[in-house]
This record gives C-alpha cells, sequence and structure tokens, in this order.
C-alpha cells in the first residue's frame, strides 16, 4: 500500500483516484436529481396541456418582480460560488471564507424572498385546500398549478436549505484552513451541488413564472 | 504470503467483535451482513402473509381472514417482498460484498455511504413495519390514485413514507456501484475483463440510479395530497389519477429489471464455474445487462393497457416490451451454449442455476403473452398475471439470490455447507414453486381474479394444489436457513477456492481479510480462464 497522505481515505490508492471519485460520484447524484424534479416537470407539462388557461391565470396571481429579484441573486450565488471554488484551488484561506460566506447569505435572501412569496400566498388564499379561493371560471384547475408551484418550488427550497447546511460546513473547515491547493475536493463537490440547485430555479422559473403566463 | 494457515488470519469477521464495531462498521462485507440479516427478516414477515394468503385461499369462501384483512395481507406481502426483500436482495448482500473484491478494490468508493444505505433501509423498514402493526394498508403494494390518496382509511402515509425512505438506500447503493465500477478497477482490469456479476450489477445501478428518484417523488406526492390536500392525482381537482400510474410504473417496471438482472449476473457465474467453460459470448451476455436496463425505460405502459391509454400507445408499448425478450433469450441461450461440451458439476448452486433457466424461461415466455394487447385484455388483474411474475421473481430472482448465497457462503463465511441439504433444499424449492405457481396460471386463464378473498367453487381444486405447494415451498425455504446457520458452527474449513473457480474473489483467503487483499492484485486475463485451468483441476 502506497504512503497515504492523511485526506486520502483507506479506499483510495491516491489523492487523484479520490478526487475523480467523489467529482464522479457527485454527477451520479445530481442525475439522479434530474430524475427528481424530472418527474414533477413532466407531470406539470402534461397539465398544462389540458388546463392551459387555468395555468395561465394562476401563473398571473405570482409575483413575477420578486421571481425575477431571487433568478438574479441565485445566479449572483453561482458566481461567488464558482469563486470560492476557485480560491480553495489556489488555496487562499481568505477568499474562500469570503465567498463561501457571500454565497450562504445569498441562498438565505433567496430563502427569505421565497418566505415572503409564500407568505403573500397564504394572504391571498392561493394554498391549495379548502380555504382556497380564486376569483375567474378556472379556480378549480389554478389550484392544480399552485399544488405544482408549492411542490416544486417548496422541493426546491429544501435542496437550498441542505446546501446552505453544506456551505456552512464548508465555511468552517475553509477557515480553519482545512483546504489547499492539494485538497480542496469537498469545495468543488459542494460546488457542482449548488450550481445544480441553481440550475433547476433557471428551469422553473420561465416554468412556472413566465411560459404559462402567456399561454 | 508467508502465513499459508487462513484459519488464523485475521479477517473481517474476526477482526473486531464488539457490538459496535457491527453498527459503526464501514467495511462492505460487514454491512453486506447486516443486510443479509435485514433482508432475511423481512423476507420472513413477507413469507408468513403469503402464507396466511395461501391458507385463507383453501377455500372458496375466505374462512380464516375478512375481505379487509385478506387485502391487508396482500398489500403487506408485496410491499415487504418487493421494496423490503427482492431490490436489495442480491446488489445490498452479494454485490456489496462482491463488488469491491470482484474489482480489486479495498472498499467501495463511499464506504460511510454504504453504512448510511443500511440505516436508510432500516428506518423505511421500521415505518412500514409500524404501519403494518398499528392497522395495516390495504391499497395494494402499486398504491393506485385515487384510492391510495382519497379513499384508503388505512396507513397509506406512513407506508408511503417508509417506501420513500427505503428508495433511497437504493438510491446509494446504486450510486456506490457505478462509482466503484468506473474509478476503483484494480491494475489491467478492463471492461472487457470484467466478471458479467459486475456488468449486470452495473446495469442495475443505472436503473436504480435512473428509476428510483422517479419513483420518490411520485410516492411524495401521494403523501402531500393525503397530507395537505394537493390535488395533483385527485380528480376533484382536475387531477388526473392516470398520470399517478405512468409515473409509478416508469419506476416500478424497470425495478421488476432491478430484481433480476443481478440474478442473471449469479447466473453467468455459476453456469461458467460449474461447465468449466468460458462464457459463451461474453460481449453479448455483457452487453445484454445494459440492452435491458435501457429498455426496460421503455415499456411501461404494458401495465396499462386497460387504463384508457390511447391504442396506438398500448401497440407500441406492447412491441417494445416484445424487444425485451431478445436480450433475455441472449442471456438463456448463451448459458445453455456454455454448458454445452461442459463439464457439468451439479453441485447446489448449479441446480439453482438449471432451476433459474426453467423458471426464468417459463415466466419470460409468459411475459410476451401478457405483452400481447389482446391476449392483455383476457388476462389482464388474473391470476396469470401473478403466476407471471412469481414464476420471474421467485423462480428467477429467488433462485439466483440462493444460488449465489449457496456459492459465495463459503467465501463470506469461510465455512461449507452439508452438500447433501443443500441439494435436498434445492430440489425441494424447485417442485414446491411449481405446484404452487404452475396451477396459478390455469387459475388466470380459467378467469379467477387476483386480490379477491373468495371464489367459485369450481377454483377450488386448483387453489388446493397450490396452497399444498406453498407449504412445500415453506419448508424449503426453512431447510437452508437451518443447515446454513448450522455450518457456522459446525461447518468444515473451506479454504480460499472450494469450487477451483476463476475471478479475483477466489484469490484471497476466506473469509477475506478486512482490506480484501494483502496488495493490489494485478489483472492479466479475461474473468473465465478456464479453459486453461481445466487440465489442472479435472485430473
Amino acid at each position: 500500500m502506497p504512503e497515504h497522505l492523511p485526506q486520502v481515505a483507506h479506499q483510495f490508492e491516491d489523492a487523484a483516484q479520490q478526487y475523480e471519485t467523489a467529482t464522479l460520484g457527485m454527477w451520479a447524484f445530481l442525475i439522479t436529481e434530474i430524475m427528481f424534479f424530472g418527474g414533477l416537470f413532466a407531470g406539470f407539462f402534461v397539465y398544462v396541456l389540458g388546463h392551459t388557461q387555468a395555468f395561465a391565470e394562476g401563473s398571473r396571481h405570482l409575483d413575477l418582480a420578486l421571481g425575477t429579484i431571487n433568478t438574479v441573486v441565485l445566479l449572483g450565488s453561482s458566481l461567488t460560488m464558482a469563486l470560492a471554488v476557485r480560491s480553495a484551488q489556489q488555496g487562499h484561506r481568505n477568499g474562500q471564507a469570503l465567498f463561501l460566506a457571500l454565497t450562504i447569505i445569498l441562498g438565505l435572501v433567496f430563502l427569505g424572498i421565497k418566505g415572503v412569496e409564500y407568505a403573500h400566498k397564504f394572504e391571498q388564499h392561493l394554498v391549495p385546500g379548502p380555504q382556497f379561493q380564486m376569483e375567474g371560471s378556472h379556480a378549480q384547475s389554478a389550484q392544480l398549478f399552485f399544488s405544482f408551484y408549492f411542490a416544486m418550488t417548496g422541493v426546491h427550497a429544501l435542496h437550498m436549505v441542505v446546501g446552505v447546511g453544506l456551505l456552512s460546513w464548508l465555511l468552517i473547515n475553509a477557515w480553519r484552513g482545512k483546504y489547499t491547493q492539494t485538497y480542496f475536493t469537498p469545495v468543488e463537490v459542494c460546488g457542482l451541488y449548488w450550481h445544480f440547485v441553481d440550475v433547476v430555479w433557471i428551469f422553473l422559473f420561465p416554468t412556472l413564472y413566465l411560459v404559462a403566463r402567456h399561454a | 504470503m508467508s502465513t499459508a494457515a487462513s484459519d488464523v488470519r485475521t479477517n473481517y469477521l474476526n477482526a473486531d467483535y464488539s457490538v459496535r464495531s457491527w453498527l459503526f462498521t464501514t467495511d462492505h462485507k460487514r454491512i453486506a451482513i447486516l443486510y443479509l440479516v435485514s433482508i432475511t427478516a423481512f423476507f420472513a414477515f413477507g413469507g408468513v402473509m403469503a402464507g396466511l394468503l395461501r391458507l385463507s385461499l383453501l377455500t372458496p369462501n375466505g374462512d380464516l381472514v375478512q375481505a379487509e384483512t385478506y387485502n391487508k395481507l396482500f398489500t403487506m406481502h408485496g410491499i415487504t417482498m418487493i421494496f423490503f426483500f427482492l431490490i436489495p436482495s442480491i446488489p445490498a448482500v452479494l454485490g456489496n460484498f462482491l463488488v469491491p473484491i470482484m474489482v480489486g478494490a479495498r472498499d467501495l468508493a463511499f464506504p460511510r455511504i454504504n453504512l448510511l444505505s443500511w440505516y436508510v433501509y432500516v428506518l423505511g423498514g421500521t415505518f412500514t413495519l409500524v404501519a403494518a402493526v398499528t392497522g395495516g394498508v390495504d391499497t395494494g403494494w402499486t398504491f393506485y390514485t385515487p384510492y391510495s390518496s382519497t379513499y384508503a382509511n388505512t396507513n397509506v402515509i406512513l407506508t408511503a413514507l417508509g417506501v420513500f425512505i427505503t428508495g433511497f438506500s437504493s438510491i446509494l447503493t446504486g450510486l456506490n456501484f457505478v462509482v466503484t465500477i468506473h474509478k476503483m478497477r484494480a491494475p489491467g482490469l478492463t471492461w472487457s475483463r470484467l466478471p458479467l456479476f459486475i456488468w449486470a450489477h452495473y446495469a442495475t445501478s443505472l436503473i436504480m440510479l435512473l428509476g428510483t428518484p422517479v419513483i420518490a417523488i411520485t410516492i411524495l406526492l401521494v403523501a402531500l395530497e393525503r397530507g395537505l390536500g394537493i390535488g395533483i392525482f385527485d380528480p376533484n381537482l382536475g387531477g388526473d389519477p392516470i398520470l399517478f400510474q405512468h409515473l409509478f410504473w416508469f419506476y416500478s417496471h424497470p425495478a421488476v429489471y432491478i430484481m433480476i438482472l443481478p440474478s442473471m449476473g449469479v447466473m453467468s457465474e455459476l453456469v461458467a464455474c460449474f461447465s468449466r467453460k468460458r462464457i459463451f459470448g461474453y460481449n453479448f451476455v455483457a452487453f445484454s445487462s445494459v440492452a435491458i436496463a435501457v429498455l426496460g425505460f421503455l415499456v411501461w405502459g404494458h401495465h396499462m393497457f386497460v387504463s384508457s391509454q390511447s391504442m396506438y400507445a398500448g401497440m407500441i408499448f406492447s412491441l417494445l416490451s416484445f424487444l425485451v425478450a431478445i436480450p433475455s433469450a441472449i442471456k438463456v441461450f448463451n448459458w445453455t451454449a456454455t454448458m454445452y461440451k461442459g463439464s457439468i458439476a451439479l453441485e447446489t448452486p448449479m441446480l439453482y442455476a438449471f432451476g433459474f433457466i426453467g423458471l426464468f424461461t417459463i415466466g419470460g415466455l409468459t411475459g410476451i403473452f401478457l405483452a400481447t394487447l389482446a391476449v392483455d385484455v383476457h388476462v389482464h388483474d388474473t391470476y396469470f398475471v401473478v403466476a407471471h411474475f412469481h414464476y420471474i421473481m421467485v423462480g428467477g430472482a429467488i433462485m439466483g439470490f440462493l444460488g449465489g448465497l449457496h456459492f459465495w457462503w463459503p467465501k463470506i463465511t469461510g465455512k461449507l455447507y452439508s452438500e447433501v441439504w443443500g441439494r435436498i433444499a434445492a430440489v425441494t424449492l424447485f417442485l414446491g414453486f411449481n405446484l404452487t405457481f404452475f396451477p396459478q396460471f390455469i387459475l388466470g386463464f380459467l378467469g379467477m381474479p387476483r386480490r379477491y378473498h373468495v371464489y367459485p367453487p369450481e377454483f377450488q381444486f386448483l387453489n388446493v394444489l397450490s396452497t399444498a405447494g406453498a407449504t412445500v415451498l415453506g419448508l424449503g425455504y426453512l431447510l437452508p436457513i437451518l443447515y446454513l446457520t448450522w455450518s457456522l458452527f459446525f461447518g468444515k474449513a473451506a479454504g480460499s477456492n472450494p469450487w477451483g473457480a476463476t475471478g479475483l474473489e477466489w484469490q484471497t483467503s476466506s473469509p477475506p481479510p478486512t482490506f480484501n487483499f494483502d496488495k493490489t492484485p494485478v489483472v492479466t486475463e479475461e474473468a473465465y480462464a478456464y479453459d486453461s485451468q481445466l487440465e489442472g483441476h479435472r485430473a
């Protein structure tokens, strides 16, 4: 058995193998995530065909301004995440900590705005269930739109919460100087996850806020 | 290796005896044992359910249990056997144990995730068991909406959560295998030198990764619909219950291949070893696994021929389902061709292999009947379907599991079981199985519907035959539990290669050391070099 660096786990031959394995593992996991969200998207598009008018009406009740702001916030967090990975690769401890912290803050801003949107929906009785109320002729089917809205953005928000948790863990380790030019795998792998969650939103935003609205 | 005596070596079993060392182990071999114990428990639980069902069906009036109880029994039988026994059986036990050894690695790529998968499995199982003992669930293992989401008054949410959680253990196992097979192979172990067991597990893992998330989100939506009133499958809110069927079968048909593909991988190892021959048409057997995995995602609509699906969709799904027969037949013919002029030894694992080939062929061919639109309308939801999938699942998957368990038992435990009892059990199981399920083909063809606890008196004779067979089958399952356990304490030491098999797992000691090999093996030849070995071994 070759001499092991302390951060190389026992099952690997060397750091390069560990890095490749971890990255492939995350990509494989992200593929499962695509299928997970894919089920929701597939259902949504099937129903758009059957309830075009109702979904358009439902979509027009979403807050386009807040949705757009959130898209910008999330894209910004992708930038800071990429910069954090770059800092880790170059071994800049302060850069890592700064950009990870910024990413966490932007993630929390996104969740906060999402919370405000949810609160408005509760006040306007747009949450599916017995108290659901909406004027117009398509109230019944529009409720279906909001079922999808809450299921899809809810599951996405859950992924954001997990992401913020992961980044907080990275931040602590980065501050302790654990990630160096020779060992930055966790930062890169969590970065992949964070970018993926952003990309999901890049599909959710037009699907829910833009496309259905103009149908 | 200076210490030749294998009984004094430190191995994965005697390295540490504490409970803690088992519950917090990251050794893939110990996790395989944890899984073996858990799935055996679930198998026994599901088996008792099946026994009660068959007892109740002895008489046409269903004298043993009431209709509601009967519904709960067949639901719990299906859920337990499919999600908690068949899906994890070979991958999580034999695959967990063998994949790293067969690729010449010290462990899986992510050992802690491997342990996590077992805990996730146990958690999901606990949910389901709690649901079972606090009132049960009566939706059938398929959870069809709107019954499951709106009308059923049983523990649907709890059971659904159990299945949802367990799905993640399957995803984690598949992820570990894919990454391990890609990145952890020993020097010289090219893709075309991999054992076919590995190819089968690779294909299985792809299905686990691509299919399981879809059932996860589907089941979650059913639970949300019951719990929070969102209406994606609820017709009252404009939802469509048929969408549930599409999403459900998009996973659950490929899931059938999660259960059978690993068995086929075991088969390739058994047939080559006990025929002392190279596997015939290695590339075809390897790629037929991948072909089954891919085609498996394109056939889900054959479960919905009578669910208001368009006739044209039905025709396409029917045609695509026929295509699955091609890679399946390639495997069966290649195993047969491997045996041709081979030096066949009728050891216990090989008896299971023979059983598999016969029963899988019957199960597969009746699958073609069911994929035929017109025939399916006649036999849909009858005992013909029940018999068909039990021929695949019990006759195929479980025969493969038991064959593999007997083949690798000496490697896993370092002990030899009684060959005589092994053969008696294999033959008992084969006879009991056919007596149980062959009459069900006839019952189904005559029109007896599944999932009813009463039936017209003229069906009683065949039902009595089936119940008698189930008794023999139950006895057959009891035997391996007894003599395999016995072998743990009183069995003879196995030695590193009792069958004279090729493959990396037979080159390390039995039981293997914690990190599998003393030094990383270097592979210089294909997996089934029995031809070159034949001279020396059968002298």
